[in-house]
This record gives structure tokens, C-alpha cells and sequence, in this order.
């Protein structure tokens, strides 16, 4: 039985009686991390927030897109004022190494002997060019887990093609299921699939050092970024390989719901969403716009949801007209009390504003060195024994690079120095 | 089951996570987590209400057929698992899921908040019948808060996740996907929950519970938007086809071409190489681009087309991109290093060379339908190109593992089965 096949019990003897002493999932895992831009440091900052040690090698020669992207403190730029980067690195270590030194090699594979994981995201072949590819990495470690992302994934005709966030939305077909039916497709907001993947990145990485952990042996883990997001759009594929259908973007409609949409309310840009897929829920939207059960939303017309399917473009029409008047989020409150899926459209203000995500915690201020008090997001889980937590800002280019090296993997102070002298730790 | 698909038949390697077994009480809210999961290798059993998953009735249908055997929705996001049926609201049903739990490994929901609970089966019951439980809850809000009660469906989220304000054209309302992410979002952080609960349970021995929260799942998509509002104090709004680069400076991404879209962002600097080339071949087509092949596209930073460059340069690249069709923009962008890529339809993906290099998609038999389906693949695979996840058995029948379950695995008779199905335990 799979009970009884536990790791667990092996490992760590007895479970833990009484109170916690608040430990956090991944104490004592060490990686060693080569991402940058969005979608790998995402994922890095879910293993640091969850009690791993994560180093991450940037160059001062080549430094990372994020620290050179908007918003800045104050406006100015400069590589340590990157509110975008600080909000995706914090509880992380950063060191500086010049990955195209003679040097640098030797020293990242002692790196690689105290690393659990090694973690990057450039285009494929990269690492092998400097030869720390799986293979020479697992000589050094044999248990070590390597998890390489891409684009496109390695191997293949397109393994080197470049591409940058909304590329890949466009790419993945999630472009062209966004948008009105009458006017071109747009993006969905930002390097979406950065956002997508990540999710899935850390399961997988996880499962790696899982059976790492069982057998004692390591394992190259793959994800191909176009791959991985197609599962949040599978039913849409099947759709096309079994009925041969191509589905397209259209607008706020849903085919389950009616009225569905989105629709304007009091103020400039404010709007409210909502649907109403069964009777009881168009029941409450009657009721908090009629309350006397007479007027427009009683119209044979509606009574049905095939009705309101036929008679949708007339229907959103009198709905705007209605909740033009409203406060968004009273709106939402009121329709919600009558049992209604009813939403605010959240700006980013409104994001800070919001009474859930404030509940939950979701954006935790860090205080940086140059940049001062910075917000940045947790994550979107609660553990009831081993919570997670950002306590430490992003790191400054090479801010512990000292301190990694001889600290964690034991560098003397003469090997130390002598690196620095030959410039390998820029 | 004789003969039955197993994880890791072709490549001799076990999935990832082949040891551990997972009860999945999630509908449509969550039916990812467990997918998740199930692809890494994990044995996912699907506890379905008697009569079938409500997910079972979401479309598009095979052969636009609408039977719960044929939601292509239920397809993608219950392949590999097993399906069995239990009536949670009766006291067999919840004597049975209790033996369950105590030789399962995790349990996930999507029930609202406070459901389990209600019948006894909330997780501080359930700890007591397995201590190394790991209980994940998919959740629209959390599981308390002032919108933990809230009706929520896919627009509503995606709205108060701060998704939809940043999504379409600015002269219309805001716009969401028009595929439902919400709940995947939420359902895919379930995975990334489950494994690092579990993490912690191998080094403890201890179980937990996590509350995953689907709108903080999704407000953690937007990027560096919400840290523009905490350090500049702006709000970024939608801009339809364009992309803000800087201040007032934005660049178009998505173009009109003969028969469809692509996509194609104009910038300079390491990749002015591109935008180069592209002006070239509208030179061969005859256009008027002496103006902007003077630019010295080289020395231009990622924020330097400003309003007036980008009407320019959309005279000649419009009517360039208008005379090709996707195919010829596609391989003309490969042949001459262009960073342009399709804004791709579902055909597109279905006989992408990149795709089909690396084996993605998947034909899975369904015996029943005398016919084979192409499915989404594995979202990661080994460095060396080896199967260590991925798909490999059809979507479950109806309680098609009942037998299996209750009577070989929990040892009830088939008179006992024949009594819980007599009185709709099952």
C-alpha cells in the first residue's frame, strides 16, 4: 500500500508530537540558481519562501533583464532600484560570477556539490557551453536534481529559438482566444505564461528531489514552456482534434451563462463582473433590480436561459444601463448577499484595497536597501504546520557572494581572494 | 486489469512520483491538481457524486455529443486517473472514504468552505485517521475571509484577481480569457501545495492541510503591475494590441495578415537584427522604407519607439504584414532570423514541427468510442528526451473502478457492493 511506502518513515524516524517548531518544507535545501527574467525566478522564489537556501549567479557584466525594468525607486534607474526584480527575488541570495571566466567552472561545480538542485532557464545548450551540463554536474553530485526550462523545450527543430514573454501567449493560442469577436485578438496581460508555469515547475522540481531522495539518484528534469501552458487550454485542443473545430475569442460571453459580461459602473473605468449560470442566480439579479417583481428583468423574454441566450445584446444593454449608477464594489456586495456571481473589476489599487487579499496577506512589504519598503506577493497558500514567509529583500548585484562562498561551500580566504583578483567574480 | 496502461511502460523509467497515491474529491474547480499529479506518475483516484462529476456536463462534447462519457473538458482534466463513485452525504460513503484516507498519501478538495466539515470529514477528523495526510482545499477566496462565502465563477475571479482590468482594448471593457482560468490557476498552485506539503512530510513524518486561494492565484500573474502602483503610484491600464514599453512609449504587438494575426514587437538594441531584416523584405515587397532603415535601430533601448515612430513604422510593416499570409511570415521570419511568431489557432498547434519533434501530443485509445484521440502531452520529460510523466491512460467511465477499489483493494463483497449501489452510496 502507498501508505506504508513513505519515505518519511525512513528518513525522519518519528513525527514530530505536539507543538511545531515552526520548520519550513524545504529547510536545508540547497539550489543553485541560474534563472532569470520572470518565469524562473517565480518559480526560485516559491523555494525560497519555503525554506530553501537559493543562490542565485548573475554577472556583472551581463545582469539580469529584470534588474534594468521598470518601476524604479524614485524613477531613476540602476541595477539594485528594480522594484519588478526586488518583488521576484526576495528570500534569495545573490552572488556575481563571471560564467565565461576559465574559472568560473570549477568553482560552480563545487557549488554544485553543496547544491541539492540546480535550476536555470536559458536557451537550450547553454550550460553545456560551459560545460556543466547534467552530466558533469551529476559527476560531482550524483544525487543532484537539474531542472532546465525553455521556451520551446530542448531538442527539436526550434530548441534555440528565441522568444520573450507575450511571444509565447501568442504562440500557445491563448492570444487568439482573447478579445472581441468583432475586432483583432490581444494579449492576455503581460508574459502571461510566465505566470503559468511556474505552478507546475515546482511540482515537478519537487517530485525530482522526491525521487532523488528514494533512489539516491539524480535526474535532468525538461519543461518546455509552450508544452506546459497547452494544459490550460487541453479541452480547446481536444475540440480541434476530435470535432475538427478551431474556437475563437468571444468577448465576455460564456455559453453557460447569460447575462455574462462585464459592465460599467459609477467613476471612470469602473466596472463590475458578473454571471448567472442558473435560475436561483438570475432570480437574485431580478430581485436587487426589481424587488417589486415588476419592470424589464420579469420580460417573458428573460425567463429562460435560452431566452437570455436570444435576447443577450438587449439584455446587456439593460443591465449597463442599470449598474451605471453603481459603486462597483457596493454593487458587488449587494448582488453577492443575493446569492449572485458578482466581482468588482480590481484595478491594481483596488488589489492593495481589497478586504480578501488583505485577509489573506497577500502583498507583504520587504525593506531593501535602496529601495526602501517594497511590496511584493506571497504565496497563494495557507499550511496549517509549515508556513512559508519572505523576510529578506532581494538581493543587491553580488550582495552575498562573500558570503556564499566561504560561508556555505567552505572557500579559504586566499582562494577567495585570488578569485577576486582574477576577476572571476564579477 | 490485465493489460492495463501503466506510467512509465515506455520509457522504463517509474514517473516521478509512482509511489504515492491521491484521493481527488475535486469537480471542475480543481480537477487540475490532481491531473497535475497524475501526470508526474502519481495514482489519482477520482471520487465522483453517484451519477458523475459535474465537470462531466462541461463542453465542447465529442462529436458535439452532450453526454458526461463525452465532455472533452472532462477528458483533459481527469486522463490517468481512476474514477470511482461515492455519495458523501451518506454514512457509507463516509465510512468508505475514511478507510481511504488512512492508506492515502494526499486528499484534494473544492468543496465551498466549511462542506466537509459539515458531514465530519474536515481535516482535523481525518488527521486522526492518518496523521501523514496531506489535504489540499482549492478554494475561489480561501477558506474564511469576507469573500470566502462569495459566488464565484471564472469572470468574477479573473475580474477580482486583477487579471481582467490590465486585458483588452482600452475603449471597451475589460476582458478575460475566453477559456476559464481562474480555477486552473488555483487548481495548478493545489499541485504545487500538495508537493511541498509533502516535502515537509518526508523530513517530518508530520501531514498538513493547505487552503490554496484561486484569486491570490491569480493576482500573482500580473507581473510588475502591482509594484508600478506601490512605487510609482500609477495605475496600468489595458492597451488592446500594444504593450506599454515606457512612460507614453508603446509598441504594437499583434498584427493583422492575410488570414489571421502574428505577432511581432518592434525593438532595437541586441535584437535590432530583426527589425532590420523585417524592414528588408517590405523593401522587396516595394514598400517605402528608406525613413526607418536610417534609424539606427542599434543604439535604441527597449522604451525608445515613441507614438510617432510607432505610426510610422505601422505604414509600411501593416501593409507588409496584410499581403502574407502566417505560413509565409512564419517560415520567412525563420529563414531570415525575424522575431515574429503566429498568434496560433488550435490547427496551428496541432501540426507544430517543434511539437511533433518532441512527441507531444499523445494517442490514447478509447475502446469504447473504436477510436484513438490526440492528446496533450507531458509538460516536462527527462533532459535526455525520456518519458517521466505524461499521459497515458484514457479518462475514467463512470465509477469504472469501483470493483476495482471496493472489492480487490477494500475487500468488500459483492453483495455489500451491490447493497451501497442499491441505495446510491456509490
Amino acid at each position: 500500500m502507498t501508505a506504508q511506502q513513505d519515505p518519511g518513515e525512513q528518513l525522519a524516524g518519528k513525527p514530530l508530537a505536539g507543538e511545531q517548531l515552526a520548520g519550513k518544507p524545504l529547510d536545508g535545501v540547497n539550489v543553485l540558481d541560474f534563472c532569470w527574467v520572470a518565469v524562473g525566478p517565480m518559480t526560485t522564489k516559491y523555494l525560497g519562501e519555503y525554506g530553501a537556501n537559493v543562490v542565485r549567479v548573475e554577472s556583472v557584466k551581463r545582469p539580469g533583464t529584470l534588474r534594468n525594468a521598470a518601476p524604479f525607486k524614485d524613477g531613476i534607474s540602476g541595477l539594485n532600484r528594480s522594484a519588478y526584480f526586488a518583488s521576484y527575488n526576495a528570500n534569495k541570495m545573490g552572488i556575481t560570477v563571471d560564467m565565461r571566466h576559465p574559472r568560473a567552472r570549477d568553482l560552480m561545480l563545487r557549488m554544485a556539490k553543496w547544491a541539492d538542485l540546480v535550476t536555470e532557464n536559458f536557451t537550450p545548450g547553454t550550460m553545456e557551453s560551459w560545460e556543466l551540463g547534467f552530466d558533469q554536474l551529476k559527476e560531482v553530485n550524483p544525487k543532484i536534481v537539474m531542472f532546465s526550462t525553455s521556451m520551446m523545450g530542448r531538442g527539436g527543430p526550434m530548441e534555440r529559438q528565441p522568444g520573450f514573454g507575450p511571444v509565447l501567449s501568442s504562440l500557445v493560442g491563448l492570444t487568439n482566444l482573447t478579445g472581441w469577436p468583432d475586432r483583432e485578438p490581444v494579449n492576455p496581460y503581460g508574459a502571461y505564461t510566465d505566470f503559468i508555469v511556474p505552478r507546475f515547475a515546482v511540482a515537478a522540481i519537487l517530485a525530482g528531489l522526491d525521487r532523488s531522495r528514494r533512489t539516491g539518484e539524480g535526474i535532468h528534469i525538461d519543461m518546455s514552456q509552450l508544452e506546459t501552458t497547452l494544459h490550460f487550454s487541453a479541452p480547446v485542443l481536444l475540440d480541434y482534434a476530435v470535432n475538427g473545430r478551431e474556437q475563437t475569442r468571444m468577448g465576455n460571453r460564456d455559453p453557460g451563462a447569460a447575462p455574462h459580461g462585464v459592465y460599467p459602473c459609477a467613476g471612470e473605468d469602473r466596472w463590475l463582473a458578473l454571471g448567472c449560470f442558473t435560475d436561483d442566480q438570475w432570480a437574485g439579479l431580478q430581485r436587487t433590480i426589481a424587488p417589486d417583481g415588476n419592470g424589464w428583468p420579469y420580460n417573458p423574454d428573460f425567463a429562460t436561459l435560452l431566452g437570455r441566450k436570444a435576447n443577450e445584446d438587449q439584455l446587456d444593454q439593460l443591465i449597463s444601463d442599470w449598474t451605471a449608477s453603481w459603486e462597483s464594489g457596493a454593487l458587488m456586495e449587494t448582488l453577492q448577499s443575493s446569492g449572485v456571481p458578482a466581482g468588482m473589476v480590481n484595478d491594481c489599487r483596488d488589489l492593495f484595497e481589497d478586504a480578501q487579499l488583505q485577509h489573506r496577506g497577500h502583498f507583504q512589504w520587504l525593506d531593501h536597501a535602496e529601495i526602501g519598503p517594497y511590496a511584493t506577493d506571497r504565496s497563494e497558500m495557507n499550511f496549517s504546520v509549515s508556513p512559508g514567509s519572505l523576510d529578506t529583500p532581494a538581493p543587491l548585484l553580488g550582495e552575498h557572494t562573500a558570503h556564499v562562498l566561504k560561508d556555505l561551500i567552505g572557500l579559504t580566504d586566499d582562494e577567495y581572494r585570488s578569485l577576486e583578483e582574477d576577476g572571476v567574480l564579477e | 486489469m490485465s493489460g492495463a496502461p501503466t506510467p512509465g511502460q515506455n520509457s522504463g523509467i517509474d514517473f516521478l512520483l509512482a509511489p504515492y497515491r491521491v484521493l481527488d474529491l475535486t469537480d471542475e474547480r480543481g480537477l487540475l491538481a490532481g491531473k497535475i499529479l497524475a501526470d508526474l506518475g502519481a495514482d489519482v483516484l477520482q471520487i465522483e457524486p453517484p451519477g458523475g462529476s459535474p465537470a462531466r456536463n462541461i463542453g465542447p462534447f465529442y462529436g458535439d455529443d452532450p453526454l458526461p462519457e463525452k465532455s472533452l473538458f472532462w477528458w483533459a482534466y481527469a486522463a490517468n486517473k481512476r474514477s470511482i463513485t461515492l455519495d458523501l452525504e451518506q454514512k457509507d460513503g463516509q465510512s468508505l472514504l475514511e478507510k481511504m484516507v488512512a492508506e492515502a498519501d494526499f486528499l484534494i478538495e473544492s468543496f465551498s468552505p466549511g462542506y466537509l466539515e459539515g458531514l465530519g470529514l474536515g481535516y482535523e477528523h481525518l488527521v486522526k485517521i492518518n496523521p501523514k495526510l496531506v489535504m489540499v482545499s482549492i478554494t475561489p477566496f480561501g477558506q474564511d475571509g469576507p469573500y470566502s462565502n462569495y459566488q464565484a465563477t471564472d469572470i468574477v475571479g479573473m475580474a477580482l484577481g486583477g487579471f481582467m482590468y490590465l486585458t483588452g482594448d482600452e475603449d471597451r471593457a475589460p476582458i478575460r480569457i475566453s477559456f476559464p482560468h481562474f480555477y486552473l490557476h488555483g487548481a495548478a498552485a493545489g499541485a504545487t501545495a500538495a508537493m511541498l506539503a509533502h516535502t515537509y512530510r518526508v523530513t517530518s513524518g508530520q501531514g498538513q492541510y493547505v487552503d490554496v486561494s484561486c484569486q491570490q492565484a491569480v493576482a500573482k500573474t500580473l507581473a510588475h503591475a502591482p509594484q508600478i502602483w506601490d512605487i510609482e503610484g500609477a495605475i496600468l491600464k489595458r492597451m488592446g494590441v500594444y504593450r506599454q514599453t515606457s512612460g507614453e512609449n508603446r509598441v504594437r504587438i499583434n498584427w493583422p495578415c492575410k488570414d489571421g494575426y502574428v505577432n511581432y514587437m518592434v525593438q532595437g538594441g541586441t535584437v535590432a537584427y530583426s527589425t532590420r531584416a523585417l524592414l528588408d523584405w517590405a523593401k522587396e515587397d516595394g514598400l517605402e522604407t528608406a525613413e526607418l532603415d536610417a534609424l539606427p535601430w542599434e543604439e535604441f533601448g527597449y522604451g525608445a519607439i515613441n507614438p510617432e515612430l510607432m505610426d510610422k513604422l505601422s505604414v509600411p510593416l501593416g501593409a507588409f504584414f496584410k499581403g502574407h499570409t502566417r505560413a509565409e511570415l512564419v517560415q520567412g521570419s525563420l529563414d531570415r532570423r525575424i522575431l515574429l511568431f503566429p498568434v496560433a489557432t488550435p490547427s496551428d498547434l496541432d501540426d507544430h514541427a517543434q511539437l511533433e519533434a518532441r512527441g507531444y501530443f499523445k494517442e490514447i485509445e478509447h475502446p469504447e468510442l473504436g477510436t484513438t484521440v490526440k492528446y496533450p502531452g507531458a509538460f516536462v520529460k527527462s533532459g535526455d528526451g525520456k518519458d517521466i510523466a505524461g499521459i497515458y491512460r484514457r479518462p475514467p467511465l463512470i465509477g469504472e473502478h469501483n470493483t476495482q477499489i471496493y472489492q480487490e483493494e477494500l475487500g468488500l463483497s459483492s453483495a455489500e457492493l451491490q447493497t451501497l449501489k442499491r441505495n446510491g452510496v456509490i
